[in-house]
């Protein structure tokens, strides 16, 4: 009977919803970039369906309800952008131009890495979208026939790094200017590099938030070109 | 708020079509997002009418994609055995899109005020 009740949506809901909720409530308390609520939640939930014995296609019936949301704040998405592209009025050229090379360089060189040392199509196309925020980098991955649960982790994986290293390696370029610092920031680690970017100024903060967004756009743009160039 | 929700569905859907129309390029979710960021900007939608659902999805972003990623379960295998070139790629391009992102924002807004100071 209790077998009937793990398998059953409402439990598999309640299991997403209180496993976030939990790695919230830690991330709360102790402000450590790795106890992001996703790894919190993904580690808490595997545990349980491991531990209770449900398997993977049962999870993945009950949670479809809350995957499919992740189209809609995708979509959403485009409103954060509009609110936050004043940000950059006058200086459209630079900050697009930027991003713009950020996004190629980042394409390419995960092309030519995975060229070089020979790994399976479904890996590059899993790894092309990994400076765009998850939600877009999961539909990327998805569309191109990756794998979106690896794209999932080293997108995290990346935007880790980035945060930490990230004001680092600026500072050993000369990279001074508040602007660039935030963009270079959000463009190469999305939420994660936003959330340093904060602890840096409001200026860096503002425009790394908006890198997000370019980001994103400019990736989903440049995946199908170089998808047909380099192949 | 449910105002919102049909716009962002409306959206969506616009997006499907779109995608759809140019051979599933791009997925349909960031057509959907692109064409809200395009109405928005020409007056089509009126912020006020989105803002309220929109944040709504976007401030919890991250309870939506936890389903997704815990596909890893059945997939570690593939993240056990090529670690090294997930290290390498994740490591080499974020350094990389950090510094050119950085510098060619950096140089090219100088250069362009420059020139701007210069005409004036």
């Amino acid at each position: 009977m209790m077998n009937e009740i793990f398998s059953s949506t409402p439990f598999i809901l309640l299991l997403v919803l209180g496993s976030y909720l939990a790695g919230c409530k830690l991330h709360q308390k102790k402000h450590i970039a790795l106890f992001h609520p996703l790894l919190v939640a993904m580690i808490l939930i595997i545990g349980l369906l491991t531990l209770l014995d449900i398997d993977y296609d049962t999870f993945c019936a009950g949670s479809s309800f809350i995957s499919f949301l992740l189209g809609p704040s995708v979509v959403a998405l485009g409103y954060a952008l509009y609110e936050q592209i004043e940000q950059i009025r006058g200086k459209e050229i630079p900050v697009l131009t930027a991003v713009f090379a950020g996004g190629i360089v980042g394409i390419v060189s995960v092309i030519a890495i995975c060229r070089v040392m020979g790994v399976d199509e479904a890996i590059t196309s899993s790894l092309q979208p990994k400076s765009v925020t998850i939600p877009i980098a999961i539909s990327l991955s998805e569309h191109s026939h990756g794998i979106p649960s690896l794209t999932a982790v080293i997108v995290f994986g990346c935007g880790l790094l980035g945060g930490i290293i990230g004001p680092a390696v600026l500072d050993r370029c000369h990279v001074n200017s508040r602007v660039a610092r935030g963009l270079a920031l959000g463009s190469a680690a999305h939420g994660l590099g936003t959330a340093r970017a904060i602890e840096l100024g409001a200026v860096e903060g503002a425009i790394s938030g908006l890198a997000i967004g370019l980001m994103g756009v400019v990736t989903s743009l440049l995946i199908p070109v170089f998808e047909n160039l380099m192949r | 708020m449910i105002k919102g929700f049909c716009y962002i569905m409306l959206f969506y859907v616009l997006g499907e079509m779109v995608s759809l129309l140019i051979g599933k390029l791009i997925p349909g979710s960031v057509c959907g997002m692109i064409l809200l960021f395009l109405a928005l900007t020409l007056k089509w939608v009126r912020p006020r009418d989105v803002d309220k659902a929109a944040s709504a999805l976007t401030r919890n972003m991250a309870l939506f994609f936890v389903p997704a990623s815990i596909g890893l379960m059945h997939e570690y295998k593939i993240l056990m055995s090529n670690w090294v070139v997930l290290l390498t790629v994740s490591v080499v391009t974020t350094l990389l899109v950090i510094v050119v992102v950085g510098v060619t924002e950096e140089r090219l807004d100088r250069k362009l005020s420059r020139r701007k100071g210069g005409a004036a």
